[in-house]
């Protein structure tokens, strides 16, 4: 799929400090059913977001109206440490996309997860986890603090005490985010050797 | 001399294409599983960007994630779920490629027909739109989970991008105990090193314990690699491996066997080879296991008691909102806990052996009035083993009935969904908040715990009816 280039991002966050949050959670099973990837977002967090007779649940974060500022969308999400454990199930990304993150930071992510949010345009951002309560704390002091993701740069920026880091990302997947190409262009780019290569296998 | 290599190096190395600096490797795949719930959109993909399957023969289907567990000659009744099924058939039979549907007698649990037809074999790269497929590590192939953008990659390109992970490696060295099997080892292990503890790893299991284990239970171990946040798990391919695949219908025959063996005996850790990561248990410190929170990680011993917050990993808040989901405090004594429902299939527990162990317990014995038991094999092939072995008449005969077979409990989304706030003992692979149905509480454990909850109504020491 081709995506979104992403560059730099500033925006306001959504904090969510609980550890080893799955992708059960951030897109129960039932709603694996479609065979399109739309409409995801409406039940991302179904669970912790609404209750069994669909109100919605009102200490769930995206339910606090302190953080969702009319007019101005939470492009980040802050998530505790191992977020997106599980299921590889990419529809855990679809969602977060859908409802319009375009950025995950968290101190730990799960291997799968961030592929998935790799390849669908999601930047995740790995930060010590003694930056991550930092911005815990920052978003708790004023929620609508902001964060600054340069991604050429490779740093993310708490705006209001100007605290930087450095987060990684290899080169390749850089190139292709900053750009919006996918690695299915790459590959089919390469065809040849790999029927070259397949010729050689043993079964 | 050459470098010395890990089994994970050996494979992995002989099917990179292209490395591309400060970035990914081009990994070919020799198998490709999929199913209903993560292809369809892959298959838009493909559509969308005029793409074809560059090699439909490497590629095998089955329903499993959808499908009903009764009744399954009759058209399945949840549009939704139908809709992606007839997506997955319409689409293998537009692409050439292998596909079993519901009603065919290979039908069944992808993890699970994958190696019981021969199609998993030793040395391959195999990969499947579902974290499971760590399973097929049990025979020394290189088997993991990806997203559907990546199953769209494979169906395109046969190949996938991916950083070669680091090496870890985990040894379990003695002799089980009495009742402990290839679930406990495994959940053992994630207790241990947490639901997140091999995270950026590929692991494999080494040392007497697994040498002397059946390819059963090879796959039970491998199949919850993720549950410890590795990408996969592997153990070296021995006689154990190459006895359980000889004759299976779709492995190779005659000299095209002949020629493989040499190959896969060398597929073995060198002896100077480093791993990032070494770790080492004692079979004698594990007992049959139990989890209690909501991540795989929190489980523990089944005569034990639930820990205190500050003696586990996770952080307190998480803990503790894990022990309320539960119903549980801190301290709590899990034997005696009162069940509701007892979930043995999916494809960690779903194979002939573990049906064979949860009828050793319940043979001459009664389920329990309060519990409702869903029994659900792997595989047609798993369902027919059942019935000739005489395991059918002893699970009748103890008040059980069989289901068809499918991936069910697992993750609920079928009709299979244990009722909010009940407490399901399963041998399933995961304790996620609402996994098993929205507001389900699960315990994860073996089938000789699930066997021994499934007559007595509450949790209980398997041992004791040994």
């Amino acid at each position: 799929m081709a995506y979104d280039k992403f560059t730099i991002l500033r925006s306001t966050a959504v904090p969510m400090p609980i550890e080893n949050v799955d992708t059960d959670q951030i897109i129960p099973a039932r709603f694996l059913k479609a065979t399109e990837r739309k409409g995801f977002g409406d039940n991302l967090f179904r669970d912790w977001r609404y209750n069994a007779d669909d109100t919605p649940k009102a200490d769930f974060v995206l339910n606090n109206p302190t953080y969702s500022v009319e007019g101005s969308p939470r492009k980040i999400l802050v998530g505790g440490k191992n977020f997106g454990s599980g299921s590889s199930r990419e529809h855990a990304a679809w969602a977060i996309y859908d409802y319009g993150f375009r950025c995950v930071v968290s101190s730990f992510f799960a291997d799968i997860f961030k592929n998935n949010c790799l390849n669908i345009g999601i930047l995740p951002v790995t930060v010590s986890p003694e930056f991550a309560e930092e911005i815990f704390a920052a978003i708790n002091a004023d929620p609508n603090t902001e964060l600054e993701v340069d991604l050429p740069a490779q740093t993310i920026t708490l705006l209001a005490t100007g605290k930087s880091e450095h987060f990684a990302i290899n080169g390749y997947k850089k190139h292709n985010l900053t750009n919006g190409y996918d690695d299915i262009d790459y590959l089919l780019s390469m065809k040849h050797e790999i029927e070259q290569f397949a010729e050689t296998r043993p079964f | 001399m050459s470098t010395p290599k890990t089994l994970f190096d050996k494979v992995w190395d002989a099917h990179v294409i292209r490395h591309i600096e400060d970035g990914p490797d081009v990994l070919f795949i020799d198998r490709h599983f999929i199913h209903e719930v993560t292809s369809p959109v892959a298959f838009l993909g493909l559509e969308g960007r005029g793409a074809s399957v560059l090699f439909n023969q490497r590629t095998f289907a089955t329903a499993d994630h959808n499908t009903p567990t009764l009744n399954q000659h009759l058209p399945v009744a949840d549009p939704l779920s139908a809709n992606q099924l007839a997506a997955l058939e319409r689409n293998a039979n537009k692409h050439g490629i292998s596909y079993w549907g519901l009603g065919h007698h290979k039908n069944g649990i992808v993890h699970v027909v994958g190696p019981e037809n021969g199609i998993t074999l030793p040395g391959m790269t195999i990969v499947c739109g579902d974290s499971h497929t760590s399973t097929h590590g049990a025979f020394g192939a290189i088997a993991f989970g990806i997203g559907t953008s990546e199953v769209e990659m494979v169906l395109a390109t046969q190949c996938i991008m991916q950083p070669k992970p680091k090496k870890m490696r985990i040894s379990v060295n003695g002799i089980l105990g009495k009742g402990v099997l290839p679930k406990d080892v495994a959940l053992y292990i994630i207790s241990q090193i947490s639901a997140s503890g091999a995270t950026g790893y590929f692991v494999e299991y080494a040392g007497e314990v697994f040498r002397s284990m059946s390819m059963e239970g090879r796959m039970t171990v491998c199949n919850m690699s993720i549950e410890m946040g590795a990408r996969g798990g592997m153990i070296a391919p021995d006689q154990t491996a190459l006895n359980y695949l000889k004759g299976r219908d779709l492995a190779p025959k005659g000299d095209a066997w002949d020629k493989l063996v040499p190959y896969w005996e060398s597929l073995k850790t060198d002896d100077e080879a480093e791993f990032d990561v070494d770790l080492s248990f004692d079979a004698a410190n594990i007992e049959p296991q139990i989890t209690y929170g909501t991540n795989p990680g929190l489980g523990t011993g089944v005569t034990q008691q639930i820990p205190l917050a500050e003696a586990v990993k996770d952080g307190a808040a998480s803990y503790k909102k894990s022990l309320q989901y539960m119903g549980f405090a801190e301290n709590e004594s899990m034997i005696g806990k009162p069940i509701d429902f007892v979930f043995l299939g999916s494809c960690t527990n779903g194979r002939i052996e573990d049906f064979r162990a949860f009828a050793s317990i319940v043979k001459g014995r009664k389920k329990a009035d309060n519990v409702t038991a869903w029994l659900v094999p792997g595989s047609h092939i798993v369902e027919a083993q059942i019935k000739e072995e005489g395991i059918l008449d002893i699970l009748t005969e103890a008040g059980f009935a069989l289901r068809q077979p499918g991936c069910s409990a697992c993750l609920a989304m079928n009709e299979d969904k244990i009722p909010a706030g009940k407490y399901a003992v399963s041998t399933s692979n995961r304790n996620f908040e609402g996994r098993q149905g929205p507001g389900a509480r699960t315990l994860l454990a073996s089938p000789l715990v699930a066997a021994a909850a499934a007559v007595t109504g509450v949790v209980t020491d398997p041992r004791k009816f040994l």
